[in-house]
């Protein structure tokens, strides 16, 4: 016989307004495994977790059933209130008779009540099998290794280093700064922009904590949080080694040991090959935006790739490709209108006597200041917008013909161009799709890596200890996307505040007696933490690496998997006790 | 430095900053002006583009900030002075106001607020509900405790009209004249009402903060050709959002606020306010077309016969998922979208007639709505500029905190140890706010642990050398 | 006191009722309306285009008119008002036209003219104190509503003299009157303007609207400051076929405030309307009648 205690609390009028309480006590008190059961206005407040500790005492308690909130509500709370009153928390379980009764059932108060009543024996049930369980203790290196060297990374990185963490920072190029170094500049302050990246290299390179790899990659993962053992391949620098021959040299390979990963691979341009319409790569004077940025680096009088001649008349071509569920890419690349209107004036102010025409759908000026930006273009630099798409762009003579519409005046519109800059969409960088399988995290529709909530976890991912930063997560632009670096720091700062780490006990375990070791949980497994034991021959639970899902519980067909406190037994308990 | 940080506003910028510094072990003093936390995102119904329920997966972060061991909670307080002391550190004086009740007595069993006999206009339910005279804003409330509303409460005015001889010491029987009222005194089961209560203040001493004190809405009445706010059937985005939440006022069902009648024409404007020099603010509120079309297709889901116009300029929708929620809208839930503005629009009998222009067929537009919803502009905080000189930071022409760098440093502000986060740098969205919150409690952990780690070295030398 | 007076092309032709109102009502009360002494038209659209100086010399060259006349110059007409106080605006933020218009012109405008509109007299100088304390006649039941159209108020920030979406400076005149006023939702839509020129389609389904929401909200005449506007609004009443709404008289304020201050009918200048207001006012003559005729003159 158990020693349970059952608290039922009212929640103001949430749960007694529907729940009769003291019905759902009354019941409870009969149950020949409760020993003690009463209701409370709020079990949560002080005095309510004052009444369980003292009960715990008073009547000797050996389980505790609060029939409340949702357990994500204060299932930690009671718990803690338990351990308090020298209980394991784990022999601590709540009864969700709220969300799940009073707040879904309040026309029908009698059945709600007796909703309430199975739903706290059955929980009873369970917690007379509860086992006692104590958190698990797991060691922690305190070592990130950031994956991309543009701003995001660096931005991560420094923000990680400079909280006196070693960083290894691996970049695909043999330079940092990534697609930032390749623009002219940013749009707010576009003059500025080129040193204050130029800065932000030198603080990454200077930096006593932060170790750069270039021309490297990652070529493999094993681990979990805290402990992750990360491959990397070094492609030999030919600067470096001028004495033998390039071919000869063989890639270096290292593997660290790191507790923290944050992906920061950024993103590609789209191949304007996929663009026939808009003259695909034939046509020598249609750019896309970042060979136009390349053009404006160069500096001078803008002139037209084909021959040189000065480009008097040019179209900005914005969502060519984005927004087109036609062409593979539905979603909105975000940056283009700013950058688009930032080139406009840009290549006013290189040929002031030209004319600048930009085709657009929506301008998507939202940012501080960036909607008085997209007006200056407009109003200041004479920039001529029209609203629609281009259908067709090809080449007539020396010039590039465009084709499009204007749907507020409802008119086709021809321009006989000089130059077509197309606002290409943003892809995610080449190899995404590899490297989220290497790390285990998940990539949507389009490539882009996924965030572990949409809203409230924007630089997690569902992998813990990896994190995420800058576009590699969807399309952004660089103030957000630094914000988002730091952001993913914040995360790994967090990692790093203890010496150890914690981790839920409440894990799979295998009965070895009867595993027939024939790997239908390693197959299931969605965390990888289940494997063959190779000398022993039977499965083994990786308990870093398992959230308790309970996948392999399902596949075992001996009913060797269980997960800790939720044995079949139990489960079945609270079945029989409902049924 | 000391190894605690201060963070000013409790919506989910600040709970998000506090969680992160708090969860990596030093100890935040969270201060928050309403009398719970949560922030606007508190009174929003459900969250696009996930359609996630808005108060669903903020509870659990207020929850965790109201227990956190490491939380300093200040709620239904404000910073009431800063200075600095020769370390860098902040000494810090906040005013908590008076609540009138005792928090440490008061279990927030609700008794008062039920016998409570006066109903006001609730700001939180933005007009379209009310609230009792002792409230808390809604019954998640985190604290779960009230506080009384001096202006509006019958015992307190009558209490200090009889200290200030307003009304005679003695009424017409000679019996000294007592307070009116007091029904919950006399209901509270802990005795926790306390007439005399003042406001108190508070030392705290911080050595980083990050401000997150968030935005308003622009008001009504300042849009004059839109009715002004004087049409009852013309109500704001967060007004909307009450309607829609199942928490609010109609507990989600979609009821006109002049008569309590569903609305089958609804028209939603966007940019009310918004890129708008001449008469709003200039820059564009980025969240509104979102927003707009998540509550447009709520609409539809609720009213399945009713039919939802939306007016824009441009639909902005950057943002994973956004570009393909919008087109859900307009394709899979029969929301008509018009290209252009609503020049005016005013009462006619039960409707309210909207005249705009749909400028992508060049025709004037007049719709005869049942409700009107306005995406009023975001604005920042009426106090940002006070809060900012307090700490030293520099604001825009519209009110918003400056960044060092907009681009390139966005949560540093000018004065050192002091960050920003979420919309009082400018207008964001939860995901953006919530990436930025955390980044700016990483400039914060970087200091601390910097700090800790190099007294732990100086540590380790001097072990080292006494070995 | 004498005010320098601009009546404008239209007042001295078809809307002279308006003008001869207008100087009765000022003369009334204790203001000489004093025309300017050469005065051309004033180019009865204020340009779009910034860059068009040629466009503001008339204009510039009535300013100076009203530069030589004492630095002041009063209005009735919505649009001259509307052009000159704009003009006015312009110049003073670009020195540069004025000095090319001033070359141009040979007549140096010095840029310092006060541009008002009657009514702006009325509320800042008279007050509608006393105006409510020199009526004879309070128009006591009267139904008006104000109508402000367009160029009176608009662009707010350059014009100054009311808010557009919100405003009172009609409403508050006729009540010193007397009157009852209504506010209805058209007050401050275009009548269609100078689309009666060439599309007068457009014009009149504007007034159908207009005129329709004004009867629904209960008003018994419809009263404007523009000449124009009263056109455009009264004209179709008769002239259009086919047209079913009831018939209701727009007036200028002026020719109430005639009214009301006991001004005799050949100083309210309401001859030429489509549809003859003067119907409206028999029950006030009635009370006038018992020896209190003929205002203050």
């Amino acid at each position: 016989m158990s020693r349970i205690g059952v608290f039922v609390c009212h929640c103001g009028h949430n749960i007694a307004g529907t729940v009769d309480v003291k019905a759902v006590v009354e019941q409870l008190q009969r149950n020949g495994d409760v020993v003690f059961a009463i209701d409370y206005k709020y079990m949560c407040s002080d005095p309510g977790q004052q009444l369980i500790r003292e009960s715990i005492e008073k009547y000797q308690l050996d389980g505790v059933v609060v029939a409340a909130c949702s357990p994500a509500m204060h299932e930690t709370t009671f718990r803690r209130t338990v351990s308090a009153a020298g209980l394991n928390g784990f022999r601590c379980e709540s009864a969700n008779i709220r969300e799940q009764v009073s707040w879904v059932h309040q026309q029908d108060k009698e059945a709600a009540t007796q909703k309430a009543i199975e739903i706290t024996a059955s929980i009873v049930e369970k917690v007379k099998g509860n086992e006692i369980l104590e958190p698990l203790v797991l060691p922690l290196t305190h070592r990130t290794l950031v994956i991309g060297g543009g701003i995001a990374g660096m931005q991560a990185a420094l923000d990680i280093a400079e909280a006196g963490y070693p960083v290894i920072l691996v970049e695909r190029h043999d330079h940092l700064g990534g697609r930032m170094a390749e623009l002219s500049g940013s749009y707010l302050n576009f003059r500025a922009a080129p040193d204050l990246l130029e800065k932000k290299i030198q603080q990454v390179l200077s930096h006593p904590n932060i170790q750069t790899l270039r021309n490297a990659e990652v070529i493999g993962l094993s681990g979990y949080v805290g402990n992750f053992r990360v491959q990397v391949k070094q492609n030999p620098e030919a600067e470096e080694t001028p004495v033998m021959p390039l071919d000869e040299l063989q890639p270096l390979t290292f593997t660290f040991d790191v507790g923290a990963i944050v992906v920061a691979t950024g993103w590609q341009p789209y191949d304007r090959a996929r663009l026939p319409e808009y003259g695909g790569v034939e046509i020598p004077d249609v750019v896309d935006g970042l060979t136009f940025e390349k053009m404006l680096r160069e500096g001078g009088v803008l002139r037209r790739p084909s021959d040189g001649k000065i480009a008097c008349e040019v179209v900005f071509v914005q969502c060519a490709g984005s927004r087109d569920p036609e062409h593979g890419v539905s979603y909105c690349s975000k940056v283009c209108c700013m950058y688009v209107a930032k080139q406009a004036m840009m290549y006013k102010e290189r040929v002031p006597d030209g004319q600048a025409y930009v085709f657009y759908i929506d301008i998507r000026s939202a940012g501080k200041n960036y909607d008085e930006y997209v007006q200056r273009a407009m109003t200041d630099y004479g920039v001529l917008y029209l609203r629609g798409k281009v259908s067709r762009v090809f080449r007539e003579g020396d010039q590039t013909i465009v084709w499009g519409s204007d749907t507020l005046t409802g008119r086709a519109v021809e321009i006989a161009a000089d130059l077509v800059v197309l606002a290409t969409p943003m892809l995610p960088s080449r190899g995404s799709a590899e490297l989220g399988q290497l790390l285990h995290i998940s990539t949507d529709g389009y490539g882009f890596f996924n965030e572990a909530h949409p809203k409230l976890r924007p630089v997690e991912t569902l992998t813990a200890g990896i994190y995420l930063a800058g576009v590699a997560q969807g399309p952004k632009d660089i103030p957000e996307t630094v914000s988002q670096a730091s952001g993913a720091a914040a995360k790994v700062l967090q990692l790093f505040s203890k010496d150890e780490m914690t981790a839920s006990p409440l894990v799979a375990s295998v009965i070895e007696e009867l595993c027939a070791a024939c790997g239908a949980c390693v197959k299931v497994c969605p965390y990888g933490a289940r494997q063959i034991h190779p000398i022993w021959n039977y499965a083994t639970v990786n308990a870093a690496l398992c959230q308790g899902c309970g996948a392999c519980v399902v596949a075992c067909p001996n009913k060797a998997s269980q997960v800790r406190n939720w044995r079949v037994e139990q489960v079945m308990g609270m079945v029989d006790r409902l049924l | 430095m000391i190894e605690r940080a201060l963070v000013v506003g409790a919506g989910i910028a600040g709970i998000q900053a506090a969680l992160d510094i708090a969860n990596s072990g030093y100890e935040v003093v969270l201060v928050e002006r309403e009398p719970s936390i949560g922030g606007h995102m508190a009174q929003l119904s459900e969250t696009f583009p996930t359609l996630d329920c808005s108060q669903c997966i903020l509870t659990p972060r207020t929850v965790e900030a109201g227990k956190h061991e490491k939380i300093r909670l200040y709620t239904y307080s404000e910073i009431d002075s800063v200075r600095q002391d020769e370390n860098g550190d902040f000494l810090v004086r906040i005013r908590r106001k008076a609540a009138y009740i005792n928090w440490d007595l008061c279990t927030g069993c609700g008794v008062c607020q039920e016998k409570c006999p006066f109903k006001v206009e609730s700001l939180f339910e933005r007009g379209v509900g009310t609230r009792k005279v002792i409230y808390t804003l809604s019954p998640q409330a985190v604290p779960n405790k009230p506080v009384i509303d001096a202006a509006n409460c019958r015992y307190l005015q009558s209490k200090w009209d009889i200290e200030a001889g307003r009304i005679p010491a003695v009424d017409a029987k000679g019996n000294p004249a007592k307070p009116k009222c007091g029904a919950c005194e006399k209901f509270c089961p802990t005795g926790a009402i306390q007439w005399d209560q003042t406001d108190t203040f508070h030392e705290e001493k911080v050595g980083a903060v990050i401000l997150a004190t968030g935005y308003d809405l622009f008001p009504q009445s300042r849009l004059p050709e839109y009715g002004g706010g004087r049409i009852p059937d013309v109500i704001d985005g967060l007004a909307f959002e009450r309607l829609l939440a199942a928490s609010g006022p109609t507990a989600g069902k979609i009821l006109r606020p002049s008569d309590g009648k569903p609305p089958l024409e609804v028209v939603f404007i966007q940019c009310s306010g918004s890129r708008d020099p001449e008469r709003g603010v200039p820059y564009c509120s980025k969240i509104c077309c979102m927003y707009t079309a998540k509550q447009a297709i709520l609409y539809k889901h609720r009213l399945h016969e009713g039919q939802a116009y939306v007016f824009y300029i441009d639909v902005r929708a950057g943002g994973k998922g956004y570009e393909e929620f919008v087109n859900r809208a307009m394709e899979e839930e029969g929301v008509v979208y018009l290209r252009g503005k609503v020049s005016k629009l005013f009462r006619e009998g039960d409707k309210v007639i909207v005249k705009g222009v749909d400028t992508l067929s060049n025709r004037t537009v007049e719709i005869a709505a049942d409700l009107v919803v306005l995406a009023t502009a975001i604005i920042p905080r009426a106090t940002n500029p006070q809060v900012a000189e307090l700490f030293g930071v520099p604001y825009d022409e519209n009110g918003f905190y400056s960044a060092a760098n907009e681009e390139l440093d966005p949560v540093l502000s000018l004065a050192p140890r002091v960050f920003m986060a979420g919309a009082a740098l400018g207008p964001k969205d939860i995901p953006e706010t919530v990436a930025q919150a955390s980044g700016a409690a990483a400039k914060v952990l970087s200091l601390f642990q910097r700090q800790r780690r190099t007294q732990k070295e100086a540590q380790g030398v001097l072990e080292a050398v006494a070995d | 006191m004498a005010i320098p007076y601009f009546p404008g092309c239209t007042l001295s032709t078809k809307a002279s009722g308006y003008d001869r109102s207008g100087r009765a009502v000022a003369q009334a009360l204790g203001l000489e309306f004093q025309e300017l002494n050469e005065w051309q038209c004033c180019g009865a659209t204020f340009p779009l285009s910034a860059e068009n100086a040629m466009a503001l010399v008339a204009p510039t060259r009535l300013l100076r008119q009203a530069q030589d006349a004492g630095g002041q110059v009063t209005t009735l007409c919505a649009i001259c008002f509307h052009v000159l106080r704009r003009t006015q605006h312009f110049l003073q933020g670009h020195p540069d036209v004025l000095e090319r218009i001033n070359w141009f012109t040979e007549e140096p405008y010095l840029g310092n003219v006060r541009v008002t509109h009657f009514l702006e007299l009325l509320r800042n100088e008279l007050t509608w104190e006393s105006l409510r304390a020199k009526v004879r006649r309070p128009l006591q039941g009267l139904r008006v509503a104000p109508y402000y159209g367009c160029l009176l108020l608009r662009p707010p920030s350059e014009i100054q003299l009311d808010d557009p979406d919100d405003p009172h400076i009609l409403h508050e005149c006729l009540e010193a009157l007397g009157c009852e006023v209504i506010t209805f939702p058209y007050q401050s839509e275009c009548c269609g303007s100078y689309l009666v020129v060439n599309k007068p389609k457009v014009p009149q389904q504007l007034a159908q609207d207009i005129l329709t929401s004004a009867q629904r909200h209960g008003a018994q005449a419809l009263v404007t400051a523009c000449p124009l506007c009263q056109y455009n609004l009264d004209y179709p009443q008769k002239s259009v076929s086919g047209w079913t709404l009831k018939l209701l008289p727009v007036l200028y304020f002026t020719q109430l405030m005639a009214v009301a201050l006991g001004l005799p009918s050949e100083d309210w200048g309401m001859e030429n309307h489509t549809v003859d207001p003067r119907p409206l006012f028999e029950p006030y003559l009635t009370t006038v009648g018992q020896g209190r005729t003929g205002g203050d003159r």
